[in-house]
């Protein structure tokens, strides 16, 4: 990467200009680095920071069918999608369904760590039976979920299990009182991806000190209950942040069980929309409304944000302990 | 010496040794026996309950893959019936051959567009991620931090908020139902970069110091010395994005609107939303399609562990 004059001089590095070497660094460094990172930025600029700018544009503008829309509109879409009850009735599914799968996901996975974690023989065999799932698509889950386990008629398994003791048939997705569709969908999710954070929860066990358990049995702690509380739980600290994280964001995203579970052919039911449901059918749907769309998007993007730093305030992140 | 039935070390009394080897195990306590607590009828039940109850969680957690190749397999009769049992009553091979016959079910066309966006999204992913997770980990560049937060950043950001967004871009783009459109936007997947660069951090630096004193630079290390010594991250991340590839359902959903540009799960979900067609050519298809699947799990579940755990460390 020497210049013309470079190459004239007896010490190159030194005969560069100063702009030169300070935008290639020592021995090119710099240059490679955006050699090797360069690719990657670009196209993570273009396909997810170009799309969020144009977003924020777009969400001022009536924009009906297209992208390059003229009419600037002020805050109306806001007012729109704020008013709207189908939207907020969203951020309320949301927060209903983040509040029953989270929990549970962390509850099962934790068990089946601490039960597989014990385990003196086929541990790998029933590691491998939770995380099989992993695998699965939600599309096909789903599927599976609402034709065969929790068909409304009677040849589901559900049901049919339910006729063995002398109940009858319950129409688990399309009855709102009682809502059962929600143990449809909590427990689709839960099969799906407890395999998942069993496994990140097994490595956090692994990582505990021997020399804790060892002391914790010479002060006359019992094995069970009290080992867990004091030691176990307490060093799984920083896994358990890691794993509530992770669920509650993509909790955030779900779409895909609830698209396949309840749309039909006659379109998508009036109660169960989270946000990215609701989102699809209003900027995807008939119209294209783009610009009430992108608000949508805009207001959610500004929930997680103050989610996510009220949550790692809450578990306070980065504070230095232990 | 007592004998005790097991060798856990947690479970058990400790050995009543004699008085010399007491005091040779203070002497080096690196090397001394765990300390045990003695074994308990209590705790002997208890276990025999949580192998009970793993069992039976295994079994429900396998159902699902059962009803699956169960429903696919029988004849219609079986899944609708009255009297639904189950174990099937007879297994019917040829609902195979009437999936792939069947010319109003594009199957055969959303296997391959499946396979296609799989394998070239994994590729390219491996390429643009391996090389942006070496140059942080490993070229020193004063920005090289907050390069890497600003990647990490997107993370954060669920795809309720870039969905609508990306979607406006592609389709300004000209890219609606089409392979380009299906695959470049989601080849940027910055949880990739994160597990290369952590596993770079770890990977020791003396190969590398070797190739330099040997005045390779940059480029051909990387290519010559780090790729092949490194193959297990490769098939972790390949394997965890080609399952999330071939599994994912919203973006080719919004994307692929054409017949022909649909996925497997695209032409699944159409087909499940629709019900148009019989439950067996249903089950059937959905059985298919995670077959792939389940051949990569098999084959890669050891770097697929070990991917999963790194996710969960965060520093």
């Amino acid at each position: 990467m020497r210049t013309p004059e470079a190459a004239r001089t007896r010490t190159p590095e030194a005969a560069r200009t100063p702009l030169m070497r300070r935008l290639l660094g020592p021995e090119n460094r710099y240059l490679w680095f955006w050699v090797f990172v360069g690719p990657f930025a670009a196209g993570l600029a273009l396909f997810t920071y170009v799309p969020l700018v144009w977003s924020v544009w777009l969400s001022f503008f009536d924009a009906h069918n297209t992208v390059t829309p003229t009419d600037f509109v002020g805050l109306d879409n806001y007012a729109e999608i704020l008013g709207d009850p189908s939207f907020t009735a969203g951020l309320t599914t949301f927060a209903g369904f983040s509040l029953l799968i989270v929990p549970a996901t962390y509850a099962l996975s934790l068990a089946l760590a601490l039960m597989v974690s014990r385990l003196r023989f086929a541990q790998a065999f029933f590691r491998s039976v939770f995380f099989l799932p992993t695998a699965c698509s939600y599309v096909v889950a789903a599927m599976i979920w609402k034709l065969s386990i929790f068909n409304g008629v009677r040849y589901g398994l559900a049901n049919t299990v339910l006729g063995w003791f002398g109940g009858s048939d319950v129409a688990w997705l399309s009855t709102t009182s009682p809502p059962w569709y929600w143990l449809v969908i909590v427990t689709v999710r839960l099969w799906l991806q407890a395999g998942f954070y069993m496994v990140i929860l097994l490595a956090g066990l692994q990582r505990i000190p021997a020399t804790l358990y060892e002391a914790a049995a010479v002060d006359g702690a019992h094995p069970g209950w009290q080992v867990f509380r004091h030691i176990t739980f307490p060093q799984l600290r920083a896994t358990s942040v890691a794993v509530v994280l992770l669920l509650v964001i993509n909790a955030f995203q779900a779409f895909d069980e609830f698209y396949n579970l309840l749309s039909t052919a006659r379109g998508y039911p009036p109660y169960a929309r989270p946000p990215l449901v609701y989102l699809y059918y209003v900027a995807l749907g008939q119209g294209q409304n783009l610009g009430v769309g992108s608000a949508g998007a805009v207001i959610l993007a500004l929930i997680i944000a103050v989610v996510t730093v009220v949550q790692a305030r809450w578990f306070g992140l980065g504070r230095q302990e232990d | 010496m007592r004998r005790y039935p097991t060798d856990d070390p947690t479970a058990y009394a400790p050995p009543r040794a004699s008085t010399p080897a007491r005091i040779r195990a203070a002497a080096r306590p690196s090397v001394r026996p765990p300390v045990r607590s003695p074994v308990r009828a209590p705790e002997r039940v208890g276990r025999a309950l949580r192998s009970v109850l793993l069992i039976v969680l295994a079994a429900l957690f396998l159902v699902p893959f059962y009803l699956l190749v169960r429903n696919g397999l029988a004849t219609e009769a079986d899944i609708t019936g009255t009297d639904w049992t189950f174990f099937p009553h007879s297994l019917k091979w040829s609902n195979l051959r009437e999936l792939f016959d069947d010319s109003s079910v594009p199957m055969v066309r959303a296997l391959r567009n499946s396979a296609v966006i799989a394998v070239l999204t994994t590729v390219g992913t491996l390429l643009l991620a391996s090389l942006a997770g070496y140059g942080l980990a490993r070229i020193e560049y004063p920005y090289a931090n907050r390069v890497f937060y600003a990647f990490l950043v997107t993370l954060m950001i669920p795809s309720a908020v870039t969905f609508v967004p990306s979607f406006v871009l592609v389709s300004s783009l000209g890219w609606i139902s089409t392979l380009r459109g299906l695959i470049v936007p989601t080849l940027f997947n910055a949880f990739a970069v994160f597990l290369f660069r952590q596993y770079f951090l770890g990977f020791p630096r003396e190969l590398e110091d070797a190739a330099k004193v040997d005045g390779l630079g940059h480029w051909r290390t990387y290519w010559r010395i780090v790729v092949p010594n490194t193959r297990p991250v490769f098939a972790a991340v390949g394997a965890i994005v080609f399952i999330g590839s071939w599994n994912s359902f919203l973006w080719p959903l919004v994307i692929g609107q054409d017949r022909d540009a649909w996925t497997v799960q695209v032409a699944l979900a159409t087909f499940t939303t629709a019900q148009t067609v019989n439950l067996h050519e249903l089950f059937i298809a959905a059985a298919v399609s995670i077959l792939p699947l389940l051949v990569v799990f098999v084959v890669l579940q050891r770097h697929i562990v070990a991917g999963a755990e790194r996710s969960g460390i965060d520093d």
